[in-house]
């Protein structure tokens, strides 16, 4: 009787691996030089410029007009402060140390797995955080206050991209409702704000707020609170769309087994349907935050000292003028938005992957 | 029957929900009262001008790069109408490179070859996580601005010169009987239109296959070609040629058009990349699979099988990255190219203080693109989707 017996494995060497991957057919083999010239073209002069030629010690511009064809890193380590705290008063910098911490704190602790009580730490997070948050970064009770405009660098990136997303999850969700409602009057102005704020540019609601707001409100507002307003209301929007995804890919019988128990909509809602309808969208909800993490950039336009609004403001400081000031600016501010937007698209799928193996079971 | 009418009316569903509604429109109306009274107080208060009458007044300030004839002396109207203009024109040049560009990147992931999937992967990765703004800055400020002047130019033979005030092509000139040529060309095109589908009728109903190609390219080309030589070659080219310290002649693409493109189509692509990739991954495993059993080539399988079935459910993330890319455009206000948002939203608010009605129309404008995009895109998803039969 012939035994039958698995195929052997036979791991290729790193020639077949060359051969089999890179150099199957002609045209995969010119692909793979187009590709090899393209890496030498982009990726060699960007090491030698970043780190072969450029300039690290130092302390002012002359260190780097020495070395003309490399970064100009003193510049960033000369001005990593201002790229922090923006102009916050030197003094008060530990109250923004505070928040920062505590935010980067909770955020590692909700999203590491396997943390105990991460019930408890969300529920701070989402009530005690916000208004700790605002006290120490603005003052009051017996802290010095700081004017909002001298607020700068990553407080301002992340104050507006934390306050937007916190204040469009409720918002979102309660849109995402009336727009799935069946009463008329509900779903018209629901979908008439959602496709309004979708159809607008935000540099355009940004000019609004500031522009208008005031109008509106009859009194002057302050300016970094219309800009949170106009994001909120904007990305509320986009939230809403988010939810509503999720809410869609809940089954009709959860709906109709909540409504067989005797929940009324709202109790089925909150019990039945929302904590399914968030974890489902949670995924796409991160994804949400990386965009308007990035598009909290657009501030600097309306003339906030962002992380970007920074890098800009050095590069037209007569102090600095070198040809690589600016390129430098970008390369690090760039570098910083790309750490947290990429961890946090990791973050996403690796959510995506939970909820699917969830699924399988 | 009595038992049915014992739920008082005021407790009826029925009852229940209109009340709900009927408030939260007295809600949103009053919200929009109180904010409007506000408003016409502050506008009195500081007599800011009201109305739409300010479109015919005159401007006064010059931009750098107009579709139409425009000058200092042209109204506010004017602007409006050349700042649309130009969202178009950098909206439209955008659309097709990032569309190109994203294809390319998206089919890329997928590639056998490791090399070009890893690179395709990391262009994604790098430009979907960073703000296009910073995009947008360093194509502007560290990359065409860092360009040498124009006397140190880079030139293409002679015919193309890159340098720091733009992008110098030979400018083409039209001149008497060019309308033949165009005549031609359209009625050529209708021509190959027809022709495919022609083609397409005959398969459907018979099976054969006619070749298209050759003669439709035929159509297009010889047309105009004949057109162009009756008239006696109306079309004049002017080249741009170094002057003492800049260049004249031609047409020059400005820095702030090319920054602009360039950065949106790039970031688009990234998003593109991902959406081709995902369509392409959803289409069935056995379709590739039943496509190399029939003998196709590799190319042919993605061209007549994968391709046109992926379509399906790119078409719809794929107009919504048409919208973005448009509404991204409005960062052209950070570098002063003359967008809607740049000379209508930012210079000729400051001017006129009108914010309301500025605001209001620049809007408008987005809002009729957006809905006039995404019912061009489903218009064209409608006619893909029926092809299944």
């Amino acid at each position: 009787m012939s035994q039958r017996r698995p195929p052997r494995v036979v791991m290729p060497g790193p020639v077949e691996w060359l051969r089999e991957n890179l150099f199957s057919t002609p045209f995969n083999s010119v692909l793979t030089l187009v590709a090899l010239f393209l890496i030498y073209w982009i990726v060699v002069p960007f090491v030698q410029w970043a780190f072969v030629d450029a300039a690290w010690a130092g302390t002012t511009r002359d260190a780097c007009l020495e070395r003309e064809n490399g970064a100009c890193w003193p510049f960033i380590i000369q001005r990593v402060d201002q790229f922090i705290y923006g102009f916050y008063d030197v003094a008060e910098r530990w109250r923004v140390d505070i928040v920062l911490g505590a935010l980067a704190a909770g955020l590692l602790w909700l999203t590491l797995p396997r943390m105990p009580a991460k019930r408890g730490i969300g529920t701070l997070m989402l009530t005690l955080f916000p208004v700790v948050a605002f006290v120490l970064l603005v003052g009051g009770f017996g802290l010095e206050r700081i004017p909002t405009e001298r607020w700068g660098g990553l407080i301002i990136t992340l104050v507006v991209a934390v306050t937007g997303i916190a204040a469009s999850l409720p918002l979102g969700i309660l849109l995402a409702l009336g727009r799935r409602s069946e009463l008329p009057v509900v779903k018209g102005l629901s979908i008439a704000f959602i496709e309004f704020w979708r159809g607008v540019p935000l540099i355009t609601v940004l000019f609004m707020a500031v522009n208008m707001l005031p109008l509106f409100m009859g009194v002057s507002v302050n300016k970094l609170l219309a800009a949170l307003i106009a994001v909120a209301l904007f990305s509320s929007a986009y939230m809403a769309e988010v939810v509503r995804g999720g809410l869609q890919a809940i089954p009709k019988g959860q709906y109709e087994a909540a409504a067989a128990m005797g929940l009324g909509y709202w109790q089925s809602m909150i019990f039945i349907i929302l904590p399914q309808a968030l974890r489902l969208s949670l995924p796409n909800i991160v994804g949400n935050f990386i965009g308007l993490l990035k598009d909290t950039s657009l501030v600097s336009i309306i003339g906030f000292f962002d992380l970007l609004g920074i890098a800009q403001v050095g590069t037209s400081d007569a102090n600095w003028a070198t040809p690589n000031t600016a390129l430098t600016g970008y390369v690090f501010v760039g570098a910083v938005y790309w750490a947290m937007c990429f961890s946090m698209s990791r973050y996403a799928k690796h959510l995506e992957g939970v909820l699917a193996s969830g699924e399988k079971r | 029957m009595a038992r049915f009418n014992s739920i008082p009316w005021w407790r009826t569903r029925r009852t229940q929900d209109v009340a709900f509604q009927v408030l939260l429109l007295v809600g949103v109306v009053a919200l929009v009262a109180i904010l409007a009274t506000n408003a016409m107080a502050t506008i009195q208060r500081q007599n800011i001008a009201t109305g739409f009458g300010f479109l015919n007044n005159t401007a006064g300030f010059d931009i750098i790069q107009t579709l139409i004839p425009y000058n200092e002396t042209s109204t506010y109207g004017r602007v409006l109408l050349v700042g649309v203009l130009n969202t178009l024109l950098v909206a439209s040049i955008g659309i097709v490179f990032a569309t190109l560009l994203g294809f390319v990147i998206g089919i890329g992931q997928l590639s056998g070859n490791w090399l070009v999937a890893r690179l395709c992967r990391a262009y994604i990765e790098v430009l979907r996580n960073t703000p296009l703004l910073l995009q947008l800055f360093f194509w502007y400020f560290a990359v065409l601005r860092a360009l040498p002047g124009p006397r140190e130019s880079w030139g293409v033979a002679d015919v193309a010169f890159l340098n720091n005030r733009g992008l110098y092509l030979p400018g083409p000139h039209a001149e008497a009987g060019f309308g033949l040529v165009l005549l031609a060309l359209a009625a050529g095109a209708i021509g190959a239109i027809w022709m495919a589908a022609r083609a397409k009728r005959i398969r459907e109903a018979t099976g054969r296959i006619t070749p298209v190609f050759p003669l439709a390219l035929a159509l297009i080309v010889v047309p105009p070609a004949v057109a162009s030589a009756v008239a006696g070659f109306p079309l004049s080219f002017s080249w741009p040629a170094l002057t003492g310290l800049n260049f004249e002649g031609g047409t020059v693409v400005l820095p702030e058009l090319m920054a602009l493109v360039v950065a949106l189509a790039t970031y688009t692509a990234s998003f593109i990349g991902e959406i081709v990739r995902a369509g392409i991954q959803g289409v069935a495993r056995g379709q590739m699979e039943a496509s190399q059993a029939m003998g196709l080539t590799r190319g042919q399988t993605l061209r007549l099988v994968i391709v046109p079935q992926a379509m399906r459910q790119i078409i719809p993330p794929l107009t919504s990255q048409y919208l973005n890319l448009t509404k991204n455009s409005s960062l052209a206000v950070a570098i002063a190219y003359p967008d809607l948002v740049s000379v209508f939203a930012g210079t000729s608010l400051s001017q006129t203080g009108q914010a309301i009605e500025i605001i209001a129309i620049t809007m408008a404008v987005y809002l009729t693109l957006s809905l006039l995009t995404s019912a061009f895109m489903n218009w064209y998803n409608a006619r893909v989707a029926l092809t299944e039969r």
